[in-house]
């Protein structure tokens, strides 16, 4: 317990978060390094991703061989191909480039199958036969996938959104091993001082920052379910219904 | 017009839906395909908007071969309705039945104003129009199907088994206020379902199918009441069982009036008047003292 305030004692001390404090501080650079890191990763693993669910699921082609490959994906150790990677951008990078590259695809990997998982299996849960009416009444493939597909799907969508940041978030730590930034950093220069609270404090700041982006996208996440599907007992209600966007959800 | 020449459907598995089918339906009159499940009435149904795509054989409409026409801008000149309604959940009511006006690039506003006068034309009230399909019955969720199908002025109207999942109160209402709709209306409708007296009430003309989307008999109800083709047919309209045999029986105590009696002894309504055909029937000829 003592040591747990003690790691809190350590984050909120002011002069940690002062600018021009000695490395690793001040926090606020670190945070701000650890969320970059995040965000390159999960872009580019959406643009990745999130097409190629939205194609699995629409098509319904390739699937079996997607659910293979993410597997093989998820069960890599992130850690592992952090320094696979890094030796092999050693060899044809810039001793600065190198360890960025590497941690970036290394984050990428873990971001994608979440991400395509949530993308395809969202468009396989809407109905078949709204898709078929859809397409009866005339849309394209593309109006479908637009305009029905994609927001029906959404939640599901974001779900999976959300449970890659929330990974990538906690693996960003090992950045740090790598020889880049990110709270990481705090940590691994506490193991070097033997100072716990430095250890802890790091630790604390990414579970908390953990925690708060997954709060923030759970509620994104509920903002995105159609007001359409989300309670039947709205029948006897309409008008909270039509009101808010978040009480239909109750 | 819609002609089927020769069209057969063959699926990837080898099962034949339809062989060799060969037929035309009239413009401007409803002509009901009924069949038990499986004998290819919807797969003929699919054809005609391209859902499907015969293995061989040609559909076209007023003597245009469909496999010439752009799928997506002969499926918005078509209007489809089918069992569930398909309304997309996630649009309001208005938005559902503009959808097709919309598609082809009416502006929303007016697509919107229009889709508010179908609501009106299929007996939905307009304060339903800014809800969600959810949030309405069975029956509305229809009529809202209904009006989507109708939105845009179609020459066409598909309904594949429309009234199948509603019960059948609202069902009667249904069918009732479709026929009401197609009097005003005049479109070609084409209409899927596996219940007979829902074909008789609905049809101008009826095809009754046998599996493999062969042709049992065609006609009018009222044909195909008075001569089966052949046992099948009889089975399928009930006539084997005396159903359809029916007579009139005047029974002491019922004041003069003369109870219709099918062949069990059943009855089965009233002789209205001085045994003149029902009124508002759209058609004497439709066999309305079976109905009474």
């Amino acid at each position: 317990m003592r040591l747990f305030l003690q790691g809190l004692a350590w984050i909120f001390d002011g002069s940690h978060w002062q600018a021009g404090a000695q490395s690793p501080l001040p926090i606020q650079d670190r945070l701000v390094e650890h969320l970059t890191y995040t965000a390159i990763a999960i872009v580019i693993a959406a643009v990745i991703a999130l097409p190629l669910g939205f194609f699995i699921g629409h098509t319904g082609k390739g699937r079996q061989f997607v659910i293979g490959f993410t597997g093989a994906m998820r069960a890599l150790p992130t850690l592992g191909l952090l320094f696979f990677l890094l030796m092999v951008f050693g060899y044809f990078l810039s001793y600065n480039t190198a360890p960025l590259v590497g941690a970036t695809i290394a984050f990428v990997i873990l971001a994608i199958p979440s991400m395509l998982a949530g993308a395809y299996s969202g468009l396989e849960s809407v109905d078949r036969q709204t898709i078929d009416a859809a397409r009866a009444n005339g849309m394209t493939e593309w109006q479908i996938l637009t305009q029905v597909e994609i927001p029906l799907a959404l939640p599901l969508i974001v779900g999976g959104i959300r449970a890659s940041v929330l990974q990538v978030i906690a693996t960003v730590t090992i950045a740090s091993y790598a020889g880049l930034g990110g709270l990481g950093r705090i940590i691994t220069s506490g193991i070097g001082l033997n100072d716990y609270s430095l250890i802890l404090g790091g630790a604390l700041l990414v579970t908390a920052l953990a925690l708060g982006m997954d709060g923030l996208l759970a509620l994104v996440q509920r903002a995105t379910a159609t007001q359409g599907l989300s309670d039947p007992t709205a029948r006897r209600r309409p008008t909270s219904a039509t009101k808010s966007g978040t009480r239909t959800h109750a | 017009m819609i002609e089927f020449r020769s069209v057969t459907k063959r699926f990837p598995d080898e099962t034949v839906a339809v062989d060799d089918f060969s037929f035309t339906l009239p413009s401007h009159r409803t002509t009901v395909l009924v069949g038990s499940s499986g004998c290819g009435k919807t797969t003929l149904l699919r054809m005609i908007n391209r859902m499907v795509e015969p293995t061989s054989g040609q559909v076209l409409i007023d003597d245009v071969d469909v496999a010439s026409r752009d799928k997506v801008e002969l499926r918005r000149s078509i209007g489809y309705v089918l069992q569930a309604a398909g309304l997309l959940p996630h649009r309001k009511v208005v938005d559902n039945v503009a959808t097709a006006p919309v598609l082809k690039g009416v502006p929303k506003a007016q697509a919107r104003a229009e889709a508010l006068e179908l609501l009106d034309k299929v007996g939905l009230d307009r304060s339903l129009a800014d809800r969600y399909p959810r949030q309405l019955s069975g029956g509305q969720q229809q009529r809202v199907g209904v009006a989507r199908a109708l939105a845009g002025d179609p020459n066409i109207l598909l309904m594949d088994e429309p009234f199948g999942a509603v019960d059948p109160i609202v069902r009667a209402d249904l069918q009732l206020e479709l026929n009401r709709l197609q009097r005003e209306l005049g479109k070609t409708i084409v209409f899927v379902t596996h219940d007979i007296d829902e074909a008789f009430t609905l049809a101008d003309q009826v095809i009754i199918f046998k599996k493999g989307g062969i042709i049992a008999q065609a006609g009018t109800p009222a044909q195909i009441l008075a001569e089966p083709a052949d046992d099948f047919v009889a089975t399928f309209i009930g006539a084997d069982k005396g159903k359809r045999d029916l007579h009139l029986q005047q029974r002491t105590g019922d004041q003069g009036l003369t109870l219709v009696v099918d062949g069990d002894g059943r009855p089965v309504g009233i002789l209205d008047g001085a045994g003149s055909p029902a009124p508002g029937g759209p058609d004497p000829a439709r066999g309305q003292v079976t109905r009474a």
